[in-house]
């Protein structure tokens, strides 16, 4: 047993400066949004369609699709749920960039122009913003995205320390909200490469110091759709909402495969 | 129409849904239905901790935990069921552990533990470290390693399947004293397959509902979009009771005007609270455990100080979360997404500023009554053959009136995983139970009214009426003219319903349908959480009545049980019945509840 870390005890009373903690009048400012739409049942055609709105300081595109839909038409549809960047549903292409909906600030786009609003790309559009996931899920769940371990589980805990928990932090925070892989060039032309999001979740177990399958996930990602495909334009480091360094994730899975294969 | 057959459904895929799933699947033929795909559920969104007494960093014991639940919970904890949780808590946190669950760790390399609210040594002499995390990210971290464990076990799920209703058959029975009696028993659930619009029925020998919570009622909510009460609200619509539906947790730390949580692993980690005064307030409301009290104190003291005139900002209406004490480092490993949260949404940087916050809506205590194997009751103790459920949904209770910080994330691994065993056991031991005729019916009925209704109203002008008057009337202070008020609003809502349109006509996707149907279980929840918290003539734990200001164990030391009836008048509000339920006592007797 270790002695608990001491905690800072803040002090029972501070000045605090003048205005601390924001506040004020939240600035409200119009905007132009422009909605990809498409719906088999109506037409095989896909449209822009227009909306102008008055929106606030504080709101997200996400809010802006909201009061769209809310307001003005009710069948344009997306996903979403949380609603602050952890669930993952509302990934679009945002002024064609690849961001969630409910992340991006309005006031952080360029309001003096229409704000356009896409589907991520290179899955098949079901209808306005919502595509089928199935393809992304489908190579996620081929890199065996769970632990597996030979040896005979102890009664406790498996002990790991605190670098090696460190080595494979940042892609356990992965949402697969597709963002990194939808942002993809190669992806968009050739949909059997498995993409940055499974390359990543592979990541999260191959450097696990509990994980005894890393060498069968890099054979699966030395496949001629696997890592190989990654021509490093960093664009879905750029996407990912949840920062993780994307791109270099990948090199290192594919040092691992060169280094293992030597 | 197409017709499924399974040994268990489980209804969501959530923490509770999918920990019952990983047993069930390796057990019988098993589904989980879910109006989402299953990592976009909410337990994705839970931060600070799932507590277990490892004692892996200072002393602590499962008894201890079993006392601070049933405290926190002001004594209205059922206390069979808070040993069963404080027990298995360790198991629970270990087997995630086994899962692949990446919790941080002690320089000895063991699960790491730290401080969270109501958490306490020896009955409440000190803070304890028993909350095991994973950085302010537990609940990602359980929802994925869950999602990986069902995919390493082929469970079957149907995504984006809205499960609408619950097929029940009722036979005439008679109790041990020779009273007659209708007993239920599970026969299926009727979903909406979002996508394709088509009605798919299941059959299934047991079903688990594990659809989560109705945060949604209210405007400030820490609450998906997506938590509108379906799963409570099926059941209450087929005669099944629903028990302590008074109690709602406002989390203290909120993003003020955002409701976004803040969770409270900030002031496990030494964060704390300061009004306009630059004064840390809850040294006056909680001397010894103080920014560490229990979410209800807390929350209270919060929102009387802003009362008071103690307020910040140019309105006075929230309070300070103040971390700048705290090295940006420590911060960093500790509450990295807290801490983003807080500057990409309010611009505010935690290092040098504090943190406007405010209490949000963020957790039913009560839901769907179960026993601690997760059976489903009909009434007080009879229950129903096939029908399990577990998480924010059901009310086993382990968490009475109040619930503590953390009990949350294991209350779904620890009751996920029972009922997931006891639904599959069960099903090996039983028939299908024959689907009613048209057993469909009622659903296409609820669908095909919704999508053809020519009405003038606005579905999202009535859920914005609602839960502006939630918020005002049925918040952290209640009283009578308050919760009579939010009543009269919700009857005058529910008739301007039945004057809905919706302008998406169509199969594909149609979300506009959606939410016109969960708005209907909004305001069903809405008027029996409203009924059950003006019925409640006390205030205890989450549920503070100004004009019963103090907790009143002679008349109400018993859970309440709220029913569906046509026939039934409360408290002016007709169709609802209200009935009570004796709490269970093992080895707590009721104290003052001071911290």
């Amino acid at each position: 047993m270790t002695t608990p870390t001491e905690i800072p005890e803040g002090p029972s009373k501070v000045e605090l400066a003048p205005g601390v903690g924001g506040g004020g009048e939240i600035p409200s400012f119009d905007i132009t949004l422009k909605v990809r739409r498409y719906d088999p049942e109506v037409s095989e055609e896909a449209r822009w369609d227009e909306f102008k709105l008055t929106m606030y300081g504080t709101d997200r595109v996400l809010d802006a699709l909201h009061k769209v839909k809310w307001e003005h038409d009710g069948s344009v549809s997306f996903r979403r749920s949380c609603a602050h960047g952890v669930c993952g549903s509302d990934a679009m292409r945002i002024n064609g960039r690849n961001r969630l909906a409910c992340k991006t600030l309005l006031k952080d786009l360029d309001t003096s122009k229409p704000i356009l609003v896409e589907p991520i790309k290179g899955l098949p559009v079901e209808k306005d913003l919502i595509v089928d996931m199935e393809p992304f899920f489908q190579s996620y769940r081929e890199i065996m995205p769970f632990l597996i371990n030979s040896g005979h589980a102890p009664t406790r805990e498996r002990l790991q320390s605190q670098e090696d928990r460190e080595r494979f932090d940042d892609t356990t925070k992965c949402i697969l909200c597709a963002a990194c892989t939808s942002s993809c060039p190669v992806f968009w032309t050739d949909g059997q490469y498995f993409g940055p999001a499974a390359i990543v979740n592979a990541h999260r177990f191959i450097f696990d110091s509990r994980d005894d399958a890393g060498d069968m996930r890099l054979e699966i990602l030395n496949d001629k759709e696997g890592v190989w495909r990654c021509r490093t334009t960093f664009n879905c480091t750029e996407a990912c909402p949840r920062g993780i360094q994307v791109t270099k994730a990948i090199a290192e899975v594919k040092q691992a495969v060169l280094s293992r294969s030597i | 129409m197409q017709v499924h057959k399974y040994d268990v459904v489980i209804v969501g895929a959530g923490g509770a849904g999918m920990r019952a799933a990983i047993e069930s699947g390796q057990r019988a033929h098993t589904a989980v239905l879910t109006k989402l795909y299953p990592t976009r559920s909410h337990t994705g969104a839970a931060q600070g901790g799932m507590c277990a007494a490892l004692a892996n960093v200072e002393e602590d014991n499962w008894e201890w935990h079993t006392f601070d639940t049933v405290k926190g919970g002001d004594y209205l904890v059922d206390q069979d069921a808070a040993e069963v949780m404080a027990k298995e808590a360790i198991d629970a946190v270990l087997d995630l552990e086994k899962m692949g669950l990446p919790f941080n760790r002690t320089p000895e390399g063991k699960i790491d533990q730290r401080r969270f609210g109501g958490h306490t040594r020896d009955h409440g002499k000190a803070p304890v470290r028993r909350a095991c995390y994973a950085a302010d990210r537990t609940g990602h971290m359980i929802l994925q390693t869950l999602y990986q464990n069902c995919v390493k076990h082929n469970v079957e799920f149907y995504n984006e399947y809205y499960v609408l209703d619950l097929l029940m058959v009722e036979e005439d029975a008679v109790r041990e004293d020779g009273t007659p009696y209708k007993q239920k028993r599970a026969a299926g659930v009727v979903s909406y397959d979002l996508a394709s619009g088509e009605i798919h029925v299941f059959q299934a020998k047991s079903i688990v509902f594990a659809s989560g919570g109705v945060g949604k009622v209210f405007k400030t909510t820490s609450n998906a979009h997506t938590l509108t009460g379906d799963g409570m609200g099926i059941a209450f619509r087929r005669g099944l009771p629903l028990e302590d539906m008074e109690f709602v947790q406002f989390h203290p730390t909120g993003l003020a005007g955002l409701g976004i949580l803040l969770s409270e692993a900030a002031r496990g980690e030494g964060g704390i609270l300061r009004n306009a005064d630059g004064e840390r307030f809850m040294e006056r409301y909680a001397p010894t455990i103080k920014d560490l009290a229990p979410r209800d104190i807390v929350a209270r003291s919060m929102a009387l100080e802003v009362r008071e005139g103690r307020g910040c900002g140019p309105n006075k209406d929230y309070v300070l979360l103040d971390l700048t004490h705290l090295e940006p480092a420590h911060i960093d490993a500790k509450l990295p997404d807290i801490t983003e949260f807080a500057r990409t949404y309010l611009g505010v940087e935690p290092y040098t500023e504090p943190v406007p916050v405010f209490p949000t809506a963020h957790y039913a205590m009560g839901g769907i009554p179960t026993n601690i194997k997760g059976e489903v009751l009909q009434d007080n103790d009879t229950v129903v053959p096939g029908l399990y459920a577990a998480g924010e949904v059901a009310c086993v209770s382990v968490h009475g009136s109040n619930r503590l910080g953390t009990n949350s994330l294991l209350d779904i691994n620890v009751f996920g995983k029972r009922s997931g065993i006891y639904a599959a056991e069960y099903a090996k031991t039983t028939d299908f139970v024959e689907l009613p005729e048209n057993a469909e019916a009622y659903t296409i009925d609820m669908i095909e009214t919704v999508r053809t209704a020519n009405g003038t109203e606005r579905v999202a002008q009535i859920r914005k009426e609602l839960q502006d008057t939630m918020d005002a009337n049925v918040q952290v202070f209640r009283d009578e003219r308050s919760l009579t008020e939010a009543l009269n609003v919700i009857a005058s809502l529910r008739e301007r319903y039945k004057n809905i349109s919706v302008q998406d006509k169509g199969k594909r996707f149609n979300l506009d349908l959606l939410e016109a149907v969960e708005l209907g279980f909004l305001l069903d929840m809405a008027q029996v959480m409203t009924v059950a918290a003006l019925h409640r003539k006390e205030s205890r734990g989450g549920h503070f009545r100004e004009d019963f200001p103090e907790r009143d164990d002679e008349n109400f030391m018993l859970h309440s049980m709220s029913y569906l009836d046509p026939e039934a008048v409360t408290d002016q509000t007709a169709g609802i019945r209200m009935d009570t339920k004796p709490v269970v006592f093992t080895r707590y007797e009721p104290m003052v509840r001071k911290y």
